[in-house]
């Protein structure tokens, strides 16, 4: 027997397990377009979706008769309004189909119709009363300047890209960890591993560390594309950002453990992980602000991981935020991790 | 080569293993003492309760009660300095399917700190040329294979294979019975499970029939055989009619016969001598007129030790 056979490189039980884990993740098609092509996708079609457009012109009606000429001209002078000369009847036909957004009657003065309930209709009868009123003699006191924001950072794709990498990070740190556990224990790899002599915390740490190496391409491919494709800015560090990045990596392995301490089926890790994931998908801020759920719900969203990951996201890229505001959700970020961590160690199922 | 025995006490030692899974007494007080460097069997019908006997021994389960000794040591912790010295096969243990052959080895040689070469471990079992293949790729003998060379890559003092050849075609199981003959020669302890009695019979040095969680018997193959009292075994049936004239006393009372047992309308006999019994039973039946319908002869094995000690037959449990 070869006392040292293989001396030419032998790796320790850690690098081996890990190395394992990185090939196995590598030589997984699906795998491979999941973490690395789909967000990439998804920013895409999503920006493009969301791109920002000039302000469109608000189609108005204008009824037939003795004012509309003079109407029609002051109207048609405005650059956010669109308006269209129509009979009484084919103006309110318009209107109620939704093909305008206002009628201006033929009386003296004028009746406008429209929708109080419809933000375009009200800032139609804005604009149009104001253009009439000036048409008609009526002077401006003053006349305010415009600034006009469409820089980067304040565009829905800048907000969706760092909703994705979070989700991207919950997504993969989850099913990255809690899969291959459950398919190892299900073939009885688990306790085939457990017989020999490896220490469990190289097992699960080897999970870990493979997880923490794959989080630098795929957050990697979502940002480079983001950044230089979609000009997303990145204001903050970029050792912020990895920083941010690597503790939600981190707690979100720590979640995905927790999922599959016990299942030793597939099909019972996926119903545990929807039951995980999908209230973050919904109630984390990925794709709108949390600031649409009620006033009673936001202790709950706010106590979310993904809310605090997202949270930090978004601050470190779009505001360039430092450590110092940000602690108290990378400590609810950390908790979420250590508590879970803890919990799955406790109840684990090696065989 | 191995460390140099640090004791000359047995392999294995257990004393009264009891095992419940709620109303399931799956060990019933097991007693076993493996001697260093023999190749010890289990052998019983599935459900006898092997599979757990030896997940206790492997330290992957614990008893209800009773003592464990292995190369004499217990478990204590996570036993990392005892599972240095064993290999394990579990009854079936399915590898990453992306992982290549010799990727699979590496890993588990990495666990210890000395032991074989991975190619050498493959060459033991005769999978070199698979070494670049994807497990995915291997046959179900193939990945057996593979799995006994991952148990034997840390060239360990006690080797505990379970059910090692179940579901194997008998090529493979030749080939995995010449590679435990292998070890045997290097002086390698071994404890085996198994239902197959031809198995256990060409394998073992000693063998203890298990069932029900308690053993039930246990001595050499060769023994155990002779426990019998006859070499043979003469089975025979006849139509009902004819079996009603018949009887256990008449039957025993035939040259040579050793034992009867009747399941319904077939009989075994337990003869010495073949060429004495079947010509006088034959003419014992054609006095009362009834008809063998089937008669087969077969020298005593251990499946008939097991049917002599609980009425029934290995293979249906």
């Amino acid at each position: 027997m070869a006392e040292a056979a293989g001396a030419a490189r032998v790796r320790g039980p850690l690098a081996e397990l890990t190395l394992a884990r990185i090939r196995e993740l590598t030589r997984e098609p699906e795998a491979v377009f999941w973490v690395f092509v789909f967000p990439i996708l998804l920013a895409a079609v999503l920006g493009l979706a969301f791109r920002s457009r000039p302000p469109e012109a608000l189609p108005i009606a204008v009824v037939a008769g003795p004012h509309a000429g003079a109407r029609m001209a002051a109207l048609t002078a405005e650059r956010d309004l669109k308006p269209r000369l129509l009979t009484e009847a084919d103006a309110r036909q318009a209107l109620a189909r939704g093909h305008v957004v206002l009628v201006v009657s033929d009386g003296e003065p004028p009746i406008y119709s429209f929708d109080p309930t419809q933000p375009e209709s009200r800032t139609a009868r804005l604009s149009v009363d104001a253009a009439l009123q000036r048409a008609a003699g009526r002077a401006d006191v003053f006349t305010a300047g415009g600034a006009e924001l469409t820089e980067p950072g304040g565009r829905y794709v800048d907000f969706l890209v760092p909703g994705l990498l979070g989700m991207n990070i919950m997504g993969t740190g989850m099913w990255g960890i809690g899969f291959s556990l459950v398919v190892a224990r299900n073939g009885n790899l688990l306790k085939r591993l457990v017989a020999a002599p490896v220490r469990r915390s190289h097992l699960l740490g080897a999970q870990l560390i493979s997880r923490m190496i794959f989080l630098v391409p795929e957050a990697g491919a979502l940002l480079v594309f983001a950044h230089f494709a979609l000009g997303v800015p990145l204001r903050g560090s970029l050792a912020m950002l990895t920083g941010v990045s690597l503790l939600g990596a981190l707690a979100f392995s720590g979640l995905g453990l927790l999922t599959a301490a016990r299942p030793r089926t597939i099909e019972g890790v996926s119903g545990l992980m929807n039951f995980v994931m999908v209230p973050m998908w919904i109630f984390s801020g990925i794709f709108f602000s949390t600031d649409r759920f009620p006033a009673r719900l936001q202790p709950f969203v706010h106590a979310l991981p993904l809310t605090a990951l997202n949270d930090c996201l978004r601050a470190v890229m779009l505001e360039g935020a430092g450590l110092p505001p940000l602690l108290p959700e990378l400590a609810l970020l950390g908790a979420w991790g250590a508590v879970s961590f803890a919990v799955a160690l406790k109840i684990f199922r090696w065989q | 080569m191995s460390s140099p025995q640090r004791d000359t006490g047995g392999a294995l030692r257990c004393r009264g293993l009891v095992k419940r899974y709620g109303e399931v007494v799956a060990l019933a007080g097991l007693d076993l003492d493996v001697r260093r460097g023999e190749c010890f069997g289990l052998l019983g019908p599935n459900g006898a309760g092997k599979t757990t006997a030896v997940e206790i021994l492997e330290g992957l389960n614990v008893p209800d009660e009773g003592e464990v000794e292995v190369l004499g040591e217990t478990w204590q912790g996570d036993g990392l300095a005892l599972r240095r010295r064993l290999g394990v096969q579990l009854q079936e243990t399915k590898f990453p399917e992306k992982l290549r052959v010799r990727e699979v080895t590496t890993l588990f040689r990495s666990f210890y700190r000395r032991g074989l070469g991975a190619a050498e471990a493959l060459s033991l079992v005769g999978l070199e040329e698979k070494a670049a293949a994807f497990v995915r790729t291997l046959s179900g003998g193939q990945k057996q294979r593979l799995s006994l060379a991952c148990a034997l890559i840390g060239d360990p003092e006690l080797l505990f294979l379970d059910e090692p050849t179940t579901g194997l075609d008998p090529q493979s199981r030749r080939q995995t019975w010449e590679i435990v003959e292998g070890l045997k020669v290097r002086g390698r302890t071994v404890l085996i499970t198994t239902h197959y009695m031809e198995e256990a019979a060409r394998l073992c040095d000693r063998v203890a029939i298990v069932d029900h969680g308690r053993v039930i018997a246990l001595d050499t193959p060769r023994n155990l055989v002779a426990s019998l009292g006859a070499e043979h075994v003469v089975e025979f049936a006849t139509d009902e009619a004819a079996a009603a004239k018949l009887s256990a006393s008449m039957l025993a009372a035939l040259p040579s016969v050793e034992g009867v047992a009747r399941e319904s309308d077939s009989w075994r006999l337990t003869v010495r001598e073949v060429h004495r019994a079947v010509p006088e039973l034959l003419a014992a039946l054609a006095d009362r007129g009834a008809e063998p319908t089937h008669l087969t002869t077969h020298h005593a094995t251990l499946e008939d030790v097991f049917m002599a000690l609980t009425g029934r037959r290995l293979r249906d449990g």
